[in-house]
């Protein structure tokens, strides 16, 4: 085998390499889509969770299911973000990465994704491949970026995985997986159990192979690379669980005692129906694949009147589709549970790509006034507890809640303490007992707009429920007083929630010269970024919304202590920058514009909407940009 | 463990309904309106099959046939537009001991909510379907239907509707998965219950096409088949209609068919004249979507638990993981 690209000299004439420590590191493995790039960094990320490591993963996904091979925008990938502390969000720019070729490598480096003189490993069998003008372009690349400062490896993989495997290109993930293992120290026999767990549903000739893989990468690079880390891991003395947003919902449906899930195939939202499918049934639950949106919305709605409360899970297009049936649960008070794993938008939009587009139609969605819940996860273990708030509140107020997840948070991996099931989590069996004489179904509260609800079963309790405004009998009425009666307490219900929440907390100090307002997956980001400002001296803070609707009490009294207030926002604003914006026609992002019609405060926002996760260096820069403007003008 | 929720509902005594207690709200549909007729039959089968009001649940969409709940005294559900198949679909998964039936009309079913009925046709869930078809949308005034015969003239068709009408019976004969397909009309009573008792009675999704006066905007539409009896073919068998000797004395086109064979029923579904009534399609056996995904099953907090456990050891670590141990410096 050719060895001549590799830089370094063999193992024998060299000393074991002492590791550094290091606080953190941010990796990439990229590549051509289905070269198993992201299941290298998800094993990776796996194993230095179960040494007790911080994690946070972020998958790199091309929006085509196979992009052309070998392009600049193909990069399929992940980021994992490895740390002493816990980790909270991808970062700012990479510290290593290894490319499976030159040209997704280029993707990275335009896009500003790594560090300067950051370490590369580049698989090397393009300097020898037989189309020229592709051992030009490597050529070209690899003296470009040696030139730009980058720490450039040429990688035999595809060779080295030919030893042991018929197929290298399938192979050479886990050939990395013992690298990446090697570099950061991290647990072999740890690692072998991992490979065991993915490979687990084929035969344990795949299990072999691909462990034989994994250890001829750590030999390689033990023999030829001549750097090593060490990240110290602490290990919580409480039993974590290490998996992604979307499995985190599926998992919080399991846990609510919800037992119908309907559905329609959407990114990024499918893959907590996959689960779900896989694992639902097997405790008496149900996943069913409606024909469209509005037919699982519509099923979900008829699942929920007649028995316990029931969920769908969408995206963007399907959120879209779903208002209608939305309105009816509104209008009719049947408890649902939509959740929206946003993704850019309008149309068809970004569909792999994060965003923060449809906070103000989860809030103001479908025709009239049509007060509904809305909820927004901020870390993966919310993902799961969301869910099972957003059920009990559904069925305890007759209410729909949106429950607004997003792609950034569909696929990271975080570990989070290990739930303990509680009984309280679930729904109460379905109420069967006689209705009293006389009694209602839509017997409004005056105060709360509660009303107990009658399911199908029920003696005495018989009514036509309608979509029609209707009054306390459920009947159709068209009398004004009687409409005004229905829209009242239907709005009085999300007053009654209100005051049920509490103030969201603030983040660093509880006074100072700036807010940052966060709502939903950007929170990791925020806090560190306040955590990394504060260190420099400056009096930044941060609050992060839960509940988009209602706001709960107290935020008018937190951004009173502040001098200045801004959101930060993974959606569209007017850019103040531009010929045409000025104050009478800016559009505000989401939360800065629910918060100035509220509180009448003049609340400035940041927003971005690039399809990425907002980095925690880009909003320490906002931040000092903004204190800096503030400075100057009073 | 899991077990179905039917097997938990104790009838401590059989009540008797007549059949007021069927009867809701005055109709509020025009003088001569064929809904009348469907209304009248489906009282008296809930009344003589003495299904508990408490038990059943009518789903609707929108439209004059959509009304149809209201007038009951049994559990409705008068939904959106189109939606009605859904809706009663995740009724009848949440709930497979209630008696479901779903009132649509021809624009409701064969228009905007089109693609439910084709699918609900393919999940095949035991719910019983009235099509109340008059060839018109009524209650936004006067608008072709999807079933409006070419040349019509409404209000978005003053020149005539310019389109063949779709036929509901061949459409719904295409599906894979269709269990059962009739068609009554509203002007023979006697045979519209019993098409609807049939239907009622078959366990799988019973799809009855009823022909149905709008005296408002269609008044003469179905004048021919009123004036003359042989331009309407009742379909007989021993395992279908069995007609009193009154029925058959005035309706002499008759044929005989067997309500098992497809080919024979897609063939009779496209007559246009006469018309044929009758049950054109019963398959006793097609499995119910409902009995497929086991319905109904009730979880204890301890199943709930123990499964959900099961899903999070796969991703747990365990503090005394002795790994930790092992763990590189």
């Amino acid at each position: 085998m050719n060895d001549t690209l590799t830089l370094t000299p063999p193992a024998a004439t060299r000393t074991p390499r002492p590791a550094q420590p290091i606080a953190e590191h941010i990796v990439e493995v990229i590549s051509d889509s289905g070269e198993g790039a992201q299941r290298c960094g998800q094993s990776l990320a796996a194993i230095a969770a179960r040494m007790g490591n911080g994690i946070w993963t972020t998958e790199i996904i091309p929006a085509e299911i196979q992009p052309p091979a070998r392009s600049v925008a193909g990069a399929s990938g992940i980021r994992i973000r490895i740390g002493s502390e816990r980790v909270t969000n991808g970062g700012d720019q990479t510290d290593l990465v290894v490319a499976f070729n030159e040209q997704v490598l280029i993707g990275r480096v335009q896009a500003d994704e790594l560090k300067p003189g950051a370490t590369i490993l580049l698989e090397s069998m393009w300097s020898e491949h037989r189309d020229a003008a592709i051992v030009a372009s490597y050529a070209k690349t690899v003296a470009a970026l040696k030139r730009d400062g980058f720490k450039v490896y040429e990688v035999p993989l595809e060779a080295r995985c030919k030893e042991l495997v018929s197929d290298p290109r399938k192979g050479k993930n886990m050939f990395v997986l013992g690298i990446l293992c090697n570099l950061y120290g991290l647990d072999a026999a740890l690692a072998r159990e991992q490979i065991a767990r993915i490979f687990g549903k084929k035969d344990a000739k795949v299990i072999t192979s691909n462990v034989a893989l994994y250890e001829a990468g750590a030999a390689w690079a033990e023999a030829n690379l001549d750097f090593k880390y060490r990240i110290p891991a602490q290990r919580s003395n409480q039993a974590q669980v290490v998996i992604n947003g979307n499995t985190a919902v599926a998992l919080g449906v399991m846990a609510s005692g919800m037992d119908i899930c309907a559905m329609y195939p959407i990114t990024p939202a499918t893959s907590v129906s996959h689960y779900l499918s896989e694992v639902f049934e097997k405790v008496g639950g149900l996943v069913h694949q409606a024909e469209d949106e509005i037919a699982a919305c519509a099923f979900a709605i008829g699942a929920s009147y007649a028995g316990k409360c029931a969920v769908t899970v969408t995206s963007g297009p399907g959120y879209s589709l779903k208002q209608e049936a939305i309105g009816l649960a509104v209008m009719a008070e049947i408890p649902l549970v939509v959740v929206n794993v946003q993704r850019g938008g309008p149309s068809t939009g970004q569909p792999t790509k994060v965003e923060q587009g449809d906070a103000l139609a989860a809030i103001f969605g479908s025709h009239g006034d049509a007060p509904k819940v809305v909820m927004a996860p901020c870390s993966i273990e919310d993902c799961f507890y969301s869910v099972i708030t957003a059920r009990k509140i559904a069925e305890t107020f007759g209410m729909v809640v949106v429950v607004l997840s997003d792609a950034s948070l569909s696929t990271a991996q975080q570990p989070f303490p290990r739930p303990e099931f509680s009984e309280d989590w679930l729904a109460p069996p379905v109420d069967q007992t006689p209705v009293p004489a006389g009694g209602k179904p839509y017997d409004w509260d005056p105060v709360t707009g509660l009303s107990r609800r009658f399911q199908p079963g029920q003696p005495g309790g018989m009514h036509t429920l309608t979509g029609l405004a209707h009054d306390r009998a459920s009947k159709v009425a068209y009398d004004p007083t009687i409409n005004e009666e229905g829209l009242r307490a239907r709005s009085l219900k999300l007053a009654a929630l209100q005051k049920t929440l509490k103030a969201p907390p603030v983040f660093g100090g509880n006074d100072g010269d700036l807010l940052l307002v966060g709502w939903g997956s950007t929170m990791g980001a925020i806090e560190e970024a306040v955590t990394r400002l504060r260190a420099e001296g400056l009096a930044v803070s941060s609050m992060h919304l839960r509940f988009l609707q209602p706001m709960p009490s107290g935020i008018r009294e937190i951004l009173k202590r502040f001098k200045y207030v801004m959101t930060i926002e993974g959606n569209w604003s007017d850019k103040p920058e531009d010929e045409l914006i000025d104050e009478d026609n800016r559009r505000y992002s989401a939360l800065a514009m629910m918060l100035r019609s509220r509180f009448l405060v003049d609340i400035d926002c940041w927003s971005e909407a690039r399809g990425q996760p907002i980095k925690p260096g880009d909003i320490c820069r906002v931040a000092r940009d903004a204190l800096q403007l503030k400075g100057k003008t009073s | 463990m899991t077990r179905s929720l039917s097997q938990c509902v104790i009838k401590l005594h059989e009540e008797h309904h007549d059949l007021e207690d069927y009867q809701g709200g005055v109709p509020r549909w025009c003088n001569g309106c064929g809904d009348n007729a469907i209304l009248a039959a489906m009282q008296r089968l809930c009344s003589d099959e003495n299904l508990a009001p408490e038990n059943t649940v009518f789903v609707s969409g929108i439209g004059c046939s959509s009304r149809l709940p209201h007038y009951m005294k049994t559990y409705g559900f008068h939904g959106i537009h189109g939606r009605a198949f859904p809706v009663a679909e995740g009724i009848k998964m949440a709930r497979p001991d209630l008696n479901v039936f779903v009132s649509t009309g021809d624009g409701d079913c064969c228009s905007i909510g089109a693609a439910h009925w084709i699918h609900a046709l393919r999940y095949n869930m035991n719910l019983t379907v009235m099509l109340h078809d008059n060839h018109v949308y009524g209650l936004t005034k006067k608008q072709a239907s999807p079933t409006s015969p070419r040349g019509f003239k409404s209000n978005t068709t003053p020149y005539g509707a310019t389109l063949e009408p779709m036929n509901p019976l061949t459409v719904s004969l295409g599906v894979q998965g269709a269990s059962f397909i009739a068609q009554a009309v509203d002007w023979i009573p006697e045979v519209l219950y019993d098409i609807m008792r049939a239907a009622f009675r078959h366990r799988g999704f019973s799809f009855v096409r009823v022909l149905q006066r709008c005296p408002e905007f269609m008044p003469k539409a179905f004048d021919p088949w009123l004036h003359d009896p042989q331009k309407t073919m009742l379909l007989t068998h021993r395992d279908g209609l069995q007609l009193s000797a009154g029925l058959s004395s005035t309706y002499r086109n008759q044929r005989e068919h067997d309500p098992i064979n497809i080919d024979r029923a897609r063939e009779i579904a496209s007559l246009e004249d006469p018309i044929p009534v009758g049950i054109l399609y019963r398959n006793p056996d097609a499995p119910c979507y409902e009995d497929l995904r086991h319905a109904g099953q009730m979880r204890s907090p301890e199943y709930i638990r123990a499964g959900l456990n099961r899903e999070l050891d796969k991703y747990t670590v365990w503090p005394d993981d002795e790994a930790a141990t092992r763990r590189v410096a």
